[in-house]
C-alpha cells in the first residue's frame, strides 16, 4: 500500500521544490538587483551598494507615498468597519424578505473583476469631479472593503449566542448597554481580524487605485507600477529597491495579519456566505 | 383605539417575518452598496449603450465584436485565465494532502507558500523578466545544461502565466488546504478498515467530499487570473500576444478618452466571467454538498 503511494509523494515534493526553487530565483534576481552597483550579463554583480535605497527614497518621495497609502488604509478600514459591522450584525440576526438579495449584492463586488466595476466607476467619479482626489481612491477602495467586512463578520456574529444578549437584556440594560458593554468585547478579536485583512487588501489594490488616483493621490503599488513603466531615464535597480520596500511593508503586515488570524479558518467560515 | 391595536398588530406581523428596528443598522450598508456599486454598474451599463459617435445603441459591441485585435482579447484572457485557475487548483490538491498531517516544519513551509501573496506584481514582474530573461539565472543553468539557445519566457504568453501562477497559487491553496482540513479524517480510516485502497478512498471518499470546495476555489481563482492586468503589461506582449481585456478596457475608456467604448468592454468582461462561473457552480449542484463531517 505504501509502495504505490510512493511516487506521487516523491513527485509533489519534487514539483513543489522546483517551483520553491524558481521563486527563491525570482526573488533573489530582484533583492539582488536592488544592491548591485552595474549587472549587465553576468552570474552576480559586480559590487554591491545600498545607495539606491537611497536615492529611490528621495527620487519617487516615498515618504510622501507612504503617508498617502496608510491614510487612504487607514480611513477605508474606519469606514468599512463602520458600515460593514452593523450590516452583518442584522444579516447575522434576522431573516427578512429580500435578504437574498442583499446577500448577493454584498457578494458581487467581491466576485467580480475590480477593472470590471473600476471602470464605470472612475467615470461617475470623473463627472462628480472626484477622482484624483483622496476622497475618490477611498471611495473606490471601499466597494470591495465593505462586502469584505460584511462577510467575514457575518459569520462571526452568528456563532455569538443570542442568549447572551437576551440575558443582559432581562437583567436591564438598554440597548445601548448591550451594544457596548456586551457585544463590543465579543466583536473586536472579529473586528480586528477584519481589518487588517482589509489593510492588507487595500495595499495591495491595484486596479481600483490605478484607476481613480492623481498625482498626489497615489498609493505605494501605484507608483511602483508607475515607476516601472517609466524606467527608461532611471537605473532599474531603483524600481528594484523600490518594489523590496513594497514587499518589506506587506511582509510586515501579513505576518500581523498571520498573528490574529488563521487563514485556513477564515476561508472555511467564508465557505457558505449565503 | 382599533388604530392603535392594528399598528401594533402590523408591527408584530412584521417581526414575525423578521422585520423589526434591527433592520436600521442595514441602511448604511444598503446605501453604500447602491451608491458605490450598483448606480455606477448601471451607468456603465447604459452608457455602454451611448456609443461615443452615435448611431445605433449597440454600435459599441457591434465595434467590439468586428474589430478583431479587441474582439481576440476574450480568447486571449479565456487563454490565460483558465489553464492558470485550472493549474493552481490542480497543483495545491496533493501539496495540501501532503500538509494535513503533522510534521516538523510544517508551519514554516505554510508560511513559505503564503509570501508570494506579498510580493505584489511588480516584484514579481521585475523578478521574472530578471530570472527568466536571456541573461537571466534560469537561462545560464538551461544553457550550461547544453541547450542551443536561451528559452524564450518573458515578454510573451509563459511570462503571464508564471506571474499568474505565482500570485493566484498561494491563495488556491490556502483554500483548498481550508476545505482539506474540513473533512472528517475518521471517514477514510472507517473506509481503510473496510479494506479500500488509497486510490479508493481518494476517489470514492475524499474527492466527492472536496470537490463542491474545489468548485468555489476555481472560481475565485479565475476571477484572479481573469482580471490581470498589470502583469499582462509588464511580463507580458501588451499589443500582442498578452492583449487582454482589462488593457482594452483601460485604454480605451483612459487612455482614448471613450468611456462608452470602455464600458461597453467592462460589461463584456463581467459577462464573460458569469458565464465561466456559472457553468462551474451549475456543475457544482450536481455534487454532494452535505456535511462534511469536519469543523466545517
Amino acid at each position: 500500500m505504501k509502495l504505490t503511494a510512493r511516487p506521487v509523494v516523491w513527485l509533489t515534493w519534487g514539483a513543489l521544490a522546483f517551483f520553491l526553487l524558481n521563486l527563491a530565483g525570482i526573488v533573489g534576481a530582484v533583492v539582488t538587483n536592488s544592491f548591485a552597483e552595474t549587472w549587465f550579463g553576468t552570474w552576480l554583480p559586480d559590487g554591491y551598494t545600498g545607495k539606491w535605497y537611497g536615492e529611490a527614497w528621495r527620487d519617487y518621495r516615498l515618504l510622501d507615498v507612504l503617508v498617502v497609502t496608510f491614510q487612504v488604509a487607514l480611513t477605508v478600514v474606519a469606514i468599512s468597519v463602520l458600515i460593514g459591522v452593523p450590516t452583518a450584525y442584522a444579516l447575522a440576526r434576522r431573516n427578512f424578505p429580500g435578504k437574498k438579495l442583499l446577500n448577493v449584492l454584498f457578494l458581487l463586488p467581491i466576485l467580480m473583476p475590480p477593472m470590471t466595476y473600476g471602470i464605470p466607476l472612475a467615470t461617475v467619479l470623473y463627472k462628480f469631479q472626484l477622482a484624483g482626489s483622496m476622497a475618490g481612491v477611498i471611495a473606490a477602495n471601499l466597494v470591495p472593503a465593505v462586502p469584505f467586512v460584511v462577510l467575514t463578520m457575518t459569520p462571526f456574529i452568528e456563532q455569538i449566542d443570542t442568549k447572551i444578549e437576551s440575558a443582559a437584556r432581562m437583567c436591564g440594560a438598554s440597548t445601548f448597554a448591550i451594544f457596548t458593554r456586551v457585544l463590543a468585547p465579543l466583536l473586536v478579536p472579529g473586528v480586528l481580524a477584519a481589518s487588517i485583512l482589509v489593510l492588507v487588501r487595500t495595499v495591495g489594490m491595484f486596479e481600483l487605485t490605478f484607476l481613480t488616483a492623481g498625482p498626489t493621490s497615489q498609493t505605494l503599488v501605484v507608483s511602483l507600477y508607475e515607476a516601472m513603466s517609466s524606467a527608461g531615464i532611471r537605473p532599474q535597480q531603483m524600481v528594484d529597491s523600490m518594489a523590496v520596500i513594497y514587499t518589506g511593508s506587506m511582509l510586515v503586515l501579513l505576518v500581523i495579519a498571520l498573528r490574529f488570524v488563521n487563514p485556513t479558518q477564515l476561508v472555511t467560515r467564508l465557505k457558505d456566505p449565503s | 383605539m382599533t388604530a392603535v391595536l392594528e399598528r401594533a398588530s402590523l408591527r408584530h406581523r412584521l417581526a414575525e417575518k423578521g422585520v423589526d428596528r434591527v433592520l436600521w443598522l442595514l441602511v448604511p450598508g444598503a446605501v453604500f452598496v447602491v451608491l458605490l456599486f450598483v448606480y455606477p454598474f448601471l451607468y456603465g451599463l447604459q452608457l455602454s449603450f451611448q456609443p461615443k459617435g452615435g448611431g445605433s445603441p449597440f454600435q459599441n459591441y457591434i465595434t467590439f465584436f468586428s474589430d478583431p485585435y479587441l474582439a481576440e482579447t476574450v480568447w486571449i484572457t479565456l487563454r490565460l485565465g483558465l489553464p492558470a485557475a485550472l493549474f493552481n487548483v490542480l497543483a495545491s490538491i496533493p501539496i495540501a494532502f501532503r500538509m494535513r498531517g503533522r510534521f516538523r516544519g510544517k508551519r514554516a513551509l505554510t508560511t513559505v507558500l503564503v509570501v508570494p501573496i506579498t510580493l505584489g506584481t511588480v516584484l514579481t514582474a521585475e523578478g521574472l523578466l530578471a530570472f527568466f530573461g536571456p541573461a537571466g539565472w534560469f537561462n545560464r543553468i538551461w544553457m550550461a545544461l547544453g541547450a542551443d539557445e536561451p528559452a524564450k519566457l518573458t515578454h510573451n504568453y509563459w511570462g503571464v502565466l508564471f506571474s499568474l501562477i505565482i500570485t493566484g497559487f498561494p491563495f488556491a491553496f490556502l483554500l483548498t488546504l481550508s476545505y482539506l482540513s474540513g473533512i472528517d479524517p475518521t471517514l477514510e480510516q472507517a473506509a481503510a478498515t473496510l479494506g479500500a485502497s488509497r486510490r479508493q478512498r481518494f476517489r470514492t471518499i475524499t474527492m466527492p467530499l472536496l470537490a463542491p470546495g474545489l468548485a468555489v476555489t476555481f472560481c475565485l481563482s479565475f476571477v484572479l487570473a481573469f482580471s490581470v492586468f498589470p502583469s499582462a503589461v509588464m511580463v507580458g506582449d501588451p499589443v500582442g500576444e498578452t492583449h487582454v481585456m482589462s488593457i482594452a478596457a483601460y485604454e480605451t475608456a483612459l487612455r482614448d478618452n471613450d468611456f462608452a467604448l470602455g464600458s461597453a468592454i467592462a460589461m463584456l468582461m463581467a459577462l464573460v466571467m458569469l458565464i465561466v462561473i456559472g457553468v462551474v457552480l451549475i456543475w457544482r449542484t450536481t455534487l454532494y454538498r452535505g456535511a462534511t463531517g469536519g469543523k466545517g
